[in-house]
C-alpha cells in the first residue's frame, strides 16, 4: 500500500506528462504482482469501490475526535479525505501496514458491516499519505490527472512495446493482469486479443505540411474526405457483444444506448459520433450534450440523438480487413453500410477531385449542407493498411484555416512546471459597451501556447512591467484604450456559453500572432465575434 | 500567590515584563529585549539592550549589521541574568541554532515563554528542554490537528528517491534562510549525500555562520554555471521566494521542492506550484503542541501567536486553563 499510495502523492502533484510517466513505469516495473496491477486497474478506471461514503468516514472519525476540531480542519483543509488523512487519531497497537493487494480483496469479498470495520484498522495502521490513498480507492475516483491511456502507455514502457499493442490485447484482460506482466517482462507469451467485442488500436492521421508535402504527393495516390466536427469512436458487435469504445478504447457503451442499439452487424466500425438529425449533422455543442454523462435520460435521447458517420471498416462477419489496402476496405465498408437498416449509421463520402489546387478551392469553400460544418479535410492514401498509432505518410489531416481575432490581454497567471517563473497563461479580452456607453473589455478567452520560448520570455516581461494587481498566481494586467498588449487569437470554433461572462467560449484557442505594433483600442468588438457565431450557427 | 500578569503583560510592542523592565521578541524598538531567537519577525534591529544567546547575537549581527543594537548581553544556554530581582533563564528551544525558551522567574512564581520551538532533533541545534512552570506561554503556529509532520528522515529520503528517478532534472528546495536550509542540508549528509550542493547567494551567510558555530554542512557550491545541464541530477537550496523567480530559469527542468509545515496540505502544495512538497518544520506540530503542555501542566496556558483557537479548544477539554493573547506581527513561515 506504502508504494501505491506515495505514487498516487506524487502523481497528483505532478503536472508534466513525461514525469508521470516516469512516476508510473517505474511502479510498474518495481511493485510486485498483484499489486501493480491492482494499482493499474486503480488508474485505468477498473476497479472502482463505494466501500465508504463520506458520511461513514465522517462519523468514524468523529467518533475519536472532538467534532468541533474535526469541522475546523476540515474547514482549513476543503477535502474530505485528505483531512480525515492527516487528522485520524490512530490507537496504538495496530497491525503492520496492509498490502493493496489484502485491501482490494477485502473490498471485493467482504460485507459492507466487516468491511468498515476493516478500515479502521487500515487507518489505524497507515501513515497520512497510507490513509489519504486509501480513502480516495474506497470512495471512488482517484482523480490525480492520469489518464487510461496514460497508464497503458506507461505499463507498455515496461516492455518495452507500443502501447498500441497493450491497447489490442486489453480487452481480453482482467485485473490484476498478470499475464500482461508476464508478457512484458518476457516471462510469457503475448496473451491472446480474441475477445468478442474488443477494441482495435485506432490509426490516426499526420497534420500536412502545406509547403512541404503536396509538392511530394500525387493526387491520384489519395482519397479525400471531410474531417467530421464529433468524436472518433469505434463500434463493435461481434458475438452479441456489443460496445462503443473512444479513441483510446474506453469504453463510452453507456452514456449511448441509442447507438448500441443500432449496432445490428457482425464487425467492427471506425467512424465519427455525432448529433444526427433528419436535416443532417449537428454542432459540436450538440454532440457535448451528450459526453461525459453518467446516465442519459429520455428526453436527451430524443432532442440529441446520436450516430456514427463511418468511415473505415476495421473487421466483418469475423475477418479482421485491417490488411486489406484502404481502397478495399472501403469498398466493403460501402456495401457493409448499404445493408444496415437504420438511419444512426451513415457514410462518410469520398470527396472527388483532380488535383491539390482543386481541393483546396472545396477546402476553401465547402459545399453546403454538412461539410460545411467540417473542420478540414482528411487525404487517405488508396493502397494504405489501417496500421495502428500516427504512421507518416499513408493519412493526413487538412485542417481549415482558424478563426482570427484581435483581443488584448488582461490578466496573466503562472505556469506550472518548466513555466513556473513565467507568466505564460493568458486571459484576453475584446471591446464591448459597459451599460453607462463607456469602452470596457470582456474576457472571452485563455490561451497558454502558440508562442515560442523567445516571445514568452518577452510577454512575461510585459506582465512584469506592466502589472496593476495581483491575486495570488494571478496579475492584472494594464489594459485600456491607450496601453495594452494585442494578441493575435486563434481558434476553430465558437459557442454560446452562459458560464462566461461574453456568452460565448471558444475552441482550442492559441495566440497565433503578438501584435506589439497594434494599439489596444484598434483590438476587436465582442459583435465581431457574436457575428461569427451567427453565421456558424446560421450556416 | 502573585497574578501571573503582574510578571508578564501583552502590550503592542510584545510581551512586557514590569518588574524587569524588558519586553520578549518586541516588535518595535524597545529600551530592552530579551529575543529567543533570530528569525526576523521575533529579532529586530533598533533596541537598546538586547539579551539573547551568543548565536541569537552573532545571527543578529550577520542580518542587520554589527550595531543593531545600543548594546548586547550574549546569555549562554543555561545561565541566568537578573535584575530587580527578576531572573531570566535561556533554555535551548529547538527551533534554529541559538534558538531559547526565555524562562522568568520572580518571586516563587515561573513563567516560560517558548518562543519558536519544535520537539524533533536537528541536528544544527541543542534540543527543546522541558521545564517545569506556572505558566506556559507557547507559540501556535501549527495549532491544529491536520498538521502532524511526518518524520523527517522519510522527507529526505523522498527527495532523494526523486533525484535518482530524474537524474535528468535537476532538484531545486525552497528552504528558508535561516535554519531550515542548513538542517535540510545537515540531513541529506546525514543521510549519506555526499555530493556538493548549491545554494542560493541569499544563504551564504548564514551557512558561513553556522559553519563557525560548529554544524558542519559538506561541499557547498554557489548556483551559478554557465551551463544549464551542469546542474542536471543535483540538488539546489533556495530561499522560498527564489523558487518561482526569473533566477530559477537556469536550471534544467527543475523538480520544484519546497520544505515547511505548510506543505502538509496538498492544496498549499498545489498554489505554489510545488511538485515535491517536504513536509519539514521548525515548528511544534499539532501533536508536540499538545504532548508539551501535557507533558509541563502548568498552572496556566497562554498562547502567542498562530491558530491559537484550535489549541484552547484542546486546553479546555483537557481542563487547562488557558488564554490567547493574540500577540500580533509574528508571521513565521508564511507564504513567502
Amino acid at each position: 500500500m506504502r508504494a501505491f499510495a506515495e505514487l498516487l502523492d506524487r502523481l497528483s502533484l505532478t503536472a508534466s506528462r513525461n514525469a508521470k510517466l516516469v512516476l508510473l513505469r517505474d511502479h510498474f516495473a518495481n511493485a510486485p504482482d498483484p499489486d501493480r496491477g491492482w494499482a493499474l486497474a486503480a488508474l485505468t478506471g477498473d476497479l472502482v469501490f463505494d466501500a465508504a461514503k463520506p458520511a461513514f468516514i465522517r462519523k468514524a472519525v468523529e467518533a475519536r475526535m472532538d467534532p468541533v476540531l474535526f469541522g475546523w480542519s476540515y474547514d482549513y483543509v476543503g477535502d474530505l479525505a485528505e483531512t480525515v488523512a492527516l487528522v485520524w487519531p490512530a490507537r496504538p497497537g495496530a497491525n503492520r501496514e496492509p498490502e493493496l493487494s489484502e485491501v482490494v480483496d477485502a473490498l471485493r469479498g467482504a460485507s459492507r458491516a466487516e468491511v468498515q470495520r476493516l478500515i479502521e484498522g487500515w487507518l489505524d495502521a497507515l501513515d497520512a499519505t497510507g490513509r489519504w490513498a486509501l480513502l480516495k480507492l474506497m470512495t471512488g475516483g482517484l482523480r490525480i490527472g492520469v489518464s487510461a491511456r496514460l497508464a497503458k502507455t506507461a505499463v507498455a514502457a515496461v516492455g518495452p512495446v507500443e502501447v498500441s499493442e497493450v491497447e489490442e490485447v486489453w480487452h481480453a484482460l482482467a485485473p490484476p493482469y498478470d499475464d500482461l506482466f508476464a508478457w512484458l517482462e518476457g516471462r510469457s507469451a503475448r496473451p491472446t486479443a480474441d475477445a468478442p467485442g474488443r477494441f482495435r488500436p485506432v490509426m490516426l492521421a499526420q497534420a500536412i505540411d502545406e509547403a512541404v508535402d503536396f509538392g511530394k504527393l500525387d493526387p491520384a495516390d489519395y482519397a479525400a474526405e471531410w474531417k467530421w466536427d464529433g468524436i472518433r469512436v469505434q463500434a463493435v458487435s461481434e458475438g452479441g457483444v456489443r460496445r462503443l469504445y473512444t479513441r483510446t478504447g474506453d469504453d463510452i457503451s453507456r452514456t449511448f444506448p441509442d447507438v448500441i442499439e443500432a449496432l445490428d452487424f457482425d464487425g467492427a466500425l471506425d467512424g465519427e459520433l455525432l448529433v444526427l438529425r433528419e436535416d443532417g449533422m449537428a454542432s459540436f455543442a450538440d454532440l457535448q450534450q451528450r459526453l461525459n454523462r453518467k446516465s442519459v435520460t429520455d428526453k436527451m435521447l430524443a432532442d440529441f440523438p446520436a450516430g456514427i458517420r463511418a468511415y473505415d471498416l476495421l473487421s466483418d462477419g469475423g475477418q479482421d480487413t485491417r490488411a486489406l489496402p484502404f481502397a478495399q476496405r472501403r469498398g466493403r465498408l460501402e456495401a457493409f453500410v448499404g445493408a444496415l437498416k437504420t438511419s444512426r449509421i451513415d457514410l462518410s463520402p469520398i470527396q472527388p477531385f483532380a488535383t491539390w489546387e482543386e481541393l483546396a478551392a472545396q477546402r476553401r469553400q465547402p459545399p453546403p449542407g454538412d461539410p460545411a460544418l467540417a473542420e478540414g479535410l482528411m487525404l487517405k492514401r488508396w493502397d494504405s493498411v489501417y496500421e495502428a498509432g500516427r504512421p507518416k505518410g499513408p493519412w493526413f489531416k487538412w485542417k481549415r484555416d482558424p478563426f482570427l481575432i484581435d483581443a488584448v490581454l488582461m490578466y496573466a497567471q503562472r505556469g506550472h512546471g518548466k513555466r513556473s517563473s513565467f507568466y505564460s497563461d493568458y486571459t484576453f479580452g475584446v471591446w464591448s459597451e459597459a451599460v453607462d456607453g463607456s469602452r470596457v473589455l470582456t474576457p472571452v478567452g485563455k490561451a497558454y501556447f502558440g508562442f515560442t520560448d523567445e516571445e514568452l520570455k518577452e510577454i512575461d516581461k510585459y506582465v512584469r512591467d506592466h502589472t496593476v494587481d495581483r491575486y495570488g498566481p494571478v496579475r492584472a494586467v494594464r489594459a485600456d484604450v491607450r496601453q495594452g498588449l494585442v494578441f493575435e487569437v486563434a481558434f476553430e470554433g465558437l459557442q454560446r456559453s452562459t458560464r462566461h461572462k461574453s456568452g460565448v467560449a471558444m475552441r482550442f484557442p492559441r495566440i497565433s500572432r503578438i501584435r506589439w505594433d497594434k494599439p489596444a483600442g484598434e483590438a476587436d468588438e465582442l459583435a465581431t465575434l457574436e457575428r461569427m457565431l451567427a453565421q456558424m450557427e446560421g450556416r | 500567590m502573585i497574578r501571573p500578569e503582574a510578571l508578564l503583560c501583552p502590550r503592542p510592542e510584545g510581551l512586557y515584563c514590569a518588574p524587569g523592565d524588558f519586553f520578549v521578541d518586541p516588535v518595535r524598538p524597545v529600551t530592552r529585549a530579551v529575543v529567543t531567537h533570530g528569525h526576523a519577525d521575533h529579532a529586530r534591529a533598533g533596541h537598546g539592550t538586547v539579551i539573547a544567546t551568543p548565536q541569537t547575537l552573532a545571527i543578529m549581527a550577520e542580518r542587520y549589521g554589527a550595531d543593531f543594537a545600543g548594546s548586547v548581553q550574549p546569555v549562554p544556554y543555561g545561565q541566568s541574568v537578573g535584575r530587580d530581582g527578576v531572573d531570566v533563564t535561556l533554555v535551548p528551544a529547538g527551533h534554529v541554532l541559538g534558538s531559547a525558551q526565555a524562562v522568568v522567574a520572580w518571586k516563587g512564581l515561573t513563567m516560560v515563554v517558548s518562543g519558536d520551538y519544535k520537539r524533533r532533533r536537528d541536528p544544527t541545534c541543542p534540543p527543546f528542554e522541558p521545564v517545569p512552570c506556572d505558566v506556559f506561554i507557547s507559540e501556535a503556529t501549527f495549532g491544529l490537528p491536520v498538521f502532524r509532520h511526518p518524520d523527517d528522515g522519510h522527507e529526505i529520503a523522498k527527495l532523494l528517491r526523486s533525484v535518482q528517478q530524474f537524474p535528468e532534472r535537476s532538484h531545486l528546495v525552497g528552504a528558508y534562510a535561516l535554519g531550515k536550509a542548513q538542517r535540510i542540508i545537515a540531513l541529506l549528509r546525514e543521510a549519506g549525500w555526499d555530493r556538493t550542493i548549491y545554494v542560493h547567494g541569499a544563504l551564504d551567510r548564514l551557512n558561513h555562520l553556522y559553519e563557525k558555530h560548529g554544524v558542519a554542512l559538506g561541499p557547498l557550491a554557489p548556483a551559478t554555471s554557465t551551463t544549464k545541464q551542469d546542474f542536471a541530477g543535483q540538488i539546489i537550496i533556495a530561499p522560498p521566494g527564489a523558487l518561482a523567480d526569473r533566477w530559477s530559469r537556469r536550471f534544467p527542468d527543475p523538480v520544484l521542492a519546497f520544505a515547511s509545515g505548510w506543505m502538509q496540505v496538498r492544496a498549499r502544495a498545489r498554489q505554489r506550484g510545488v511538485e515535491l512538497p517536504l513536509v519539514i518544520s521548525d515548528h511544534a506540530d499539532w501533536d508536540e503542541l499538545t504532548a508539551t503542555v501535557d507533558e509541563l501542566r502548568p498552572g496556566e496556558l497562554w498562547i502567542t501567536h498562530g491558530r491559537e483557537e484550535a489549541l484552547l479548544r484542546w486546553a479546555q477539554l483537557h481542563d487547562i486553563k488557558a488564554r490567547a493573547l493574540a500577540l500580533v506581527g509574528y508571521e513565521d513561515e508564511t507564504e513567502d
